[in-house]
């Protein structure tokens, strides 16, 4: 079950452009720090797609051993951790960010702009 | 679990990062347990956003793990 849960994780962080972990949704935030991380997403206009960890403590377990990141939130872009609040706010006021975004995803990243939950059990 | 000093915080990053120019660790709430630590160390000059922070992490990895670090802001600065 634990190896499930696992491979989900590492599917959403593969497969999904910009993927959020955090605490609660886009519509319902539960953490400040949660919060800045959405926020400096937002404003980069980036594609999100948002897993709560609060369900169940092993969500936040297991994304810790694969990412090696302690903290919630985390930020992946194309699989690759961005880092959590601290981090994403500092790249989106120096422009770093969407620097990144576009390098990943495309100068035209923007326009597939959204924010959806997705759910791993 | 009752909250952490942060002169024991304080002592964890001093040894982690003995040559810091800067070390600071705020208690933001009072509670302790939200806390913004500001390190400022030449040995970040040449490291990413990511592996200084994650630096940070490591420092302070067992009060994060035993989960008496609530909400941990952290900024850290190269020596430039």
């Amino acid at each position: 079950m634990t190896d499930d849960l696992r491979e989900q994780i590492e599917g959403v962080i593969t497969n999904e452009p910009v993927t959020l972990f955090m605490k609660g949704t886009p519509q319902f935030v539960m953490c400040g720090n949660s919060d800045r991380a959405l926020r400096a997403l937002r404003g980069a206009g980036a594609p999100v797609t948002a897993v709560d960890v609060l369900p169940d403590p092993a969500i936040r377990q297991e994304l810790s051993s694969v990412s090696g990141w302690p903290t919630i939130p985390q930020v992946f872009v194309k699989g690759e951790l961005i880092g959590g609040a601290d981090i994403v706010e500092e790249l989106a006021a120096s422009g770093e960010l969407e620097r990144k975004l576009e390098a990943a995803l495309g100068t035209d990243y923007r326009e597939s702009r959204s924010e959806r939950v997705v759910g791993v059990s | 679990m009752s909250g952490v000093g942060t002169d024991s915080l304080q002592t964890m990053l001093e040894r982690a990062f003995p040559d810091a120019t800067e070390l600071r660790v705020e208690d933001r709430t009072g509670g302790g347990d939200h806390f913004q630590v500001t390190v400022a160390s030449p040995r970040f000059d040449e490291l990413p956003l990511l592996e200084q922070h994650r630096l940070v992490n490591q420092a302070l990895a067992e009060p994060l793990q035993n989960g008496t670090i609530h909400e941990l802001r952290i900024k850290t600065k190269g020596s430039r």
